[in-house]
């Protein structure tokens, strides 16, 4: 590494701690900016030479990543961007002082992916899903479909691309790809996918596999698939026991085994390593506050609240869900009727957040039990007072789910210490 | 579809419903029930043939979708007899695009509309065109319709031009609306009503739904609860204040 690039990597580093220091947040954010104005090469500098494995796409990204660091960490060490900064200064606080000889594992937002892919060269890149994020931002899916698309145009062997073969814009970008590795991760969301992203055709699903009814745009035949609680690699069946809940996770697990299988780590030994991982980012990780301990849910658009419910259905505890709508969450709230709240019936809610009022007028339509209660603190302890009157088993279980979309949700984790399940 | 049940029309959700307008048809099945009247939600598929149903509801989409729905609701001229006939419409957005005489898909082109509105949708001017209608609205509705100040939230680069017989639902007191110079917001022919509010407009707006069901089964009675359209209003009221408003003419 040259005199500027280590003067760099020192300075952001400094920056860093400075910035903990002062509690003025993670530090990662920071120091990567300021190292990165002095030496613009500095990422693909400190990439030279390094496996590295890139996560993508619009959910599940920080949890993906976290499940093949879990795997690859069973060789050693691996760095990776695990307080979730995924723009390139947290790829660079990432793998600042980290050995050439360690692999990285980096999330990278669905934007800047074709710019850290270029910076990197990674040995591997996993591609979840796309959707909007927000109700306005299907323009912003296209070109991002795109933009992926034109990324990998021209790639040989390399990088391997891991692909979700049930979303078809995943699929549509991921085609020119010389080496790709379908995946059925499934998908619960199909509203961002009905027409053909190859010729605007209309798109036709059934169980396992979809079509274009006007070009030949269809379902590749998946080498590694989720099924039936199984991940089937080649033919051989192993089964899928994570901590973490739900059908997406087990999905994201399918592709982290694929992306850990093109790294040397055999399936089996990945999804073992898969187990350890019990909360990602306070997502899933039991939080606790004087009002009442919880499991906490991050829903941040309509296909992340599709996978919740899933992630719920068997828990009998009072459920929190906080709503807000500040730029970060989409200022339109209308997306709360294309999620199907109506399968909360039978459960008692407790809605909170800026726009509680809003999600409330939504399960009143559902005709579900709910009560809207201004500020977090007090429908904490609103749905704890409730949980006491009708104590349910397992003493060691959270007194509450809780659910929140962007910024409630980092109101909820902000101020907690997790009991269990943190990293 | 019994005979004493109201049987609406959900037409093409995968293709326009990703705007949460799909809602509308809970709300207007909803109120129905709770009313002792029954009613049932059809949700017809692109290529499937229109049914018979007393009220059909189009949603908002993204352009490649709407040239589908175009194609589909043209067909055989369904739609068209099936208003001829008294049944209600309601359309947002690109559904409502998609009714009118011609819409525009992007990049100068245009498409033949359904033609059961005498209207037509461009784009803005090119020096306006990064002004995407996007935020709060609140609608003054035409008098003779005596419904309270509607809210929504609108989201669309279309510039929408009534003739002929085609009214504006309402004046934009705060937002876009069509994009005309005389603030005009939505479209109101015969019993089709067409508007850019999403919210769903139904929910945020009861008295709105319940227009509706009236051109359907004649004089409603009151809800046995009220719960539902207390929390409408709260909505409203926080929609109303977003907008810059507080108490206006409700």
């Amino acid at each position: 590494m040259g005199v500027r690039s280590s003067l760099a990597v020192l300075a952001g580093t400094a920056a860093s701690q400075s910035s903990r220091l002062l509690r003025r947040g993670s530090g990662e954010v920071i120091g990567g900016r300021i190292a990165l104005e002095l030496q613009p090469g500095l990422l693909a500098e400190l990439a030279a030479d390094r496996v590295v494995a890139c996560v993508s796409g619009t959910n599940g990204k920080t949890t993906t990543t976290r499940l093949l660091v879990a795997a690859l960490a069973t060789r050693g060490p691996v760095a990776s961007n695990a307080g979730g900064a995924n723009m390139p200064e947290g790829h660079v606080v990432a793998l600042s002082g980290v050995p050439r000889d360690r692999p990285a594992v980096l999330e990278v937002d669905e934007v800047y992916l074709p710019q850290v892919v270029a910076a990197v060269a990674p040995r591997t890149i996993v591609l979840l899903n796309l959707s909007r994020d927000q109700l306005d931002r299907m323009a912003e899916t296209r070109r991002i479909v795109a933009a992926w698309r034109a990324m990998l145009v021209g790639a040989t062997e390399r990088p391997v691309v891991i692909a979700n073969a049930d979303d078809p814009l995943v699929t549509w970008a991921a085609m020119p790809a010389g080496r790709v590795v379908w995946v059925g991760a499934g998908l619960a969301w199909r509203s961002d996918a009905a027409i053909c992203p190859s010729c605007g055709g209309l798109l036709t699903f059934a169980a396992e596999s979809w079509a274009c009814e006007e070009c030949p745009l269809r379902r590749p035949e998946p080498e590694v698939a989720l099924r039936d609680g199984e991940i089937d690699v080649r033919g051989e069946r192993l089964p899928v026991e994570l901590a973490l809940p739900g059908r997406a996770n087990r999905g994201n697990a399918a592709l982290a085994t694929a992306a850990a299988d093109v790294l040397g780590i055999a399936p089996a030994d990945a999804l073992a390593a898969m187990r350890a991982v019990t909360g990602v980012g306070g997502r899933y990780a039991v939080h606790r506050r004087p009002e009442a301990t919880y499991r906490l849910f991050l829903a941040k658009n309509p296909a992340g609240w599709v996978e919740i419910f899933d992630m719920l259905a068997e828990a009998d505890r009072p459920l929190v869900l906080a709503i807000n709508a500040r730029t970060a969450d989409g200022r339109d709230t209308s997306w709360l009727w294309d999620v199907p709240f109506e399968k909360l019936r039978g459960r008692h809610v407790v809605v909170t957040g800026e726009r509680g009022a809003d999600l409330a007028l939504r399960l009143a339509y559902a005709e579900v039990d709910h009560e809207l209660v201004p500020g977090t603190d007090a429908a904490l302890r609103t749905a704890k007072r409730r949980r006491d009157q009708h104590p349910a088993a397992g003493a060691d279980d959270p007194d509450l789910d809780v659910v929140a979309n962007y910024t409630a949700f980092q109101a909820l984790r902000g101020t907690v210490a997790p009991v269990s399940g943190h990293q | 579809m019994s005979d004493s049940s109201v049987a609406i029309a959900l037409l093409y959700p995968e293709l326009l419903g990703t705007y949460g307008d799909n809602g509308n048809a809970t709300v207007l099945a909803q109120r129905l029930r709770w009313r002792g009247i029954a009613a049932e939600v059809v949700t017809v598929a692109p290529r499937a043939p229109l049914p018979t149903c007393e009220i059909y509801l189009l949603g908002g989409g993204e352009d490649d979708p709407q040239r589908h729905v175009a194609r589909d609701l043209a067909e055989g001229g369904r739609l068209t007899a099936a208003v001829e006939g008294g049944a209600v419409v309601l359309a947002v957005c690109a559904g409502l695009q998609v009714l009118g005489r011609s819409f525009a898909t992007g990049e100068g082109r245009y498409a033949e509309g359904v033609g059961l509105l005498d209207i037509e949708t461009g784009r803005p001017p090119r020096d306006q065109q990064h002004k995407r209608a996007v935020g709060e609205a609140v609608v003054e509705p035409r008098r003779s319709l005596n419904l309270p100040m509607l809210v929504g939230f609108e989201n669309h680069g279309g510039l929408t031009t009534l003739r002929g017989h085609a009214l504006p639902l309402g004046t934009v007191r705060v937002g876009i609306g069509n994009g005309t110079a005389d603030r005009a917001e939505g479209v109101i022919s015969g019993h089709v009503v067409g508007t850019y509010l999403h919210g769903p407009v139904l929910a945020l707006n009861p008295a709105l739904a319940d227009m509706l069901l009236g051109w359907v089964v004649g004089e409603l009675p009151p809800l046995p609860d009220d719960t539902v359209d207390a929390a409408a209003e709260r909505v409203k009221a926080i929609r109303l204040e977003a907008a810059g408003l507080t108490t206006l003419g409700m």
